[in-house]
């Protein structure tokens, strides 16, 4: 039972993300979990500022629970199925990161730099996770859906909007990694 | 009652998986977006593939769910600006966030609480995109 404790191979990673959307689509429902940010605006009271936020959202209680399922997940992976869990970067990946000043790198989880409790008292930190947060929010449903719901779920179904979105997310990705990262860290 | 907890259980096998295949870290999806290793490939070519496979073996036998109703997939709607653009925001945020919108609640669970301010973010990002939705090309 060694193996369940080490970092999970990506060829064993891979096949299980399909098959939690696979049970998904065997219980009736779909792979999406960025529709669960629109259900906690709803719930919010969202719907009273605009038509958008007007659905029936307790029909999505399915979704919620999924996700919080994902959180007592991360809960169990984390203090019961880890021993100390570091990802096992490329050492060139390493040394970039720590002249952009991420002493962590190759020594946590996520660094340490942005997700650490010091975090919380750096405006600095707290502009950065809010803004990366705004982006994923209001572009997930500007395109209809997330890396579940278009990266995965929607090009396994051979969507062709679907390759857009994640052409999209890559492209994003590269121009924030390598044109935005360099002017703020 | 059993339905829930099957949710509830399909949730808890996600963020298992999501933690420790590493694509909940923030360090490997810099790494991906600097191509300096295949493992983020790796996960996501590898769950395509499966996804492939079985989604078109599903569709092409018609294949029924628990409550005996065929499997279906909804299209998605033609169009190019709003998958383009809603992408690109989407993929500038996860490189930066380091999270999409199911590992930043895996990541919470995980203990790494300043991610409660990204899915804040996250939750205002969807509102503000609600308020403006009648304005944005689609």
């Amino acid at each position: 039972m060694e193996w369940i404790l080490d970092p999970w191979p990506w060829y064993v990673s891979g096949p299980l993300i399909a098959l939690t959307m696979f049970i998904l689509l065997y219980v009736g429902k779909n792979f999406g979990m960025s529709s669960n940010l629109r259900t906690l605006c709803t719930i919010c009271g969202a719907d009273k500022t605009c038509d958008f936020f007007c659905f029936d959202w307790k029909a999505q209680r399915w979704n919620l629970l999924v996700m919080a399922g994902a959180i007592i997940g991360g809960f169990i992976a984390a203090n019961y199925l880890s021993a100390d869990q570091v990802p096992d970067l490329n050492p060139h990946t390493v040394s970039q990161l720590q002249s952009l000043g991420f002493e962590s790198a190759g020594k946590s989880y996520v660094p340490t730099e942005l997700f650490g409790s010091e975090a919380f008292s750096d405006p600095a930190t707290i502009g950065l996770l809010l803004a990366g947060g705004l982006l994923v929010g209001f572009g997930a449903r500007y395109a209809g859906g997330c890396t579940s719901g278009h990266a995965i779920s929607g090009l396994s179904n051979l969507q062709l909007p679907s390759l857009i979105a994640t052409i999209g997310f890559f492209t994003g990705g590269l121009i924030m990694v390598h044109l935005i990262f360099p002017l703020i860290f | 009652m059993k339905k829930n907890i099957i949710y509830l259980a399909i949730g808890i096998f996600f963020g298992i998986v999501m933690y420790k295949s590493e694509a909940a870290s923030w360090f490997r999806i810099y790494e991906m977006f600097n191509f300096q290793s295949v493992h983020m490939y790796g996960v996501i070519g590898t769950a395509l593939l499966t996804g492939i496979l079985v989604v078109q073996y599903i569709k092409r036998k018609r294949l029924k769910d628990i409550n005996g109703k065929e499997i279906k997939i909804a299209d998605k709607e033609k169009s190019i600006a709003r998958y383009l653009i809603g992408g690109i925001l989407f993929g500038l945020g996860w490189a930066l966030a380091g999270a999409c919108p199911g590992p930043m609640f895996v990541l919470a669970g995980a203990g790494y609480f300043p991610i409660l301010i990204v899915i804040l973010g996250a939750v205002l990002g969807t509102w503000f995109y609600g308020l403006l939705k009648d304005r944005l090309p689609h």
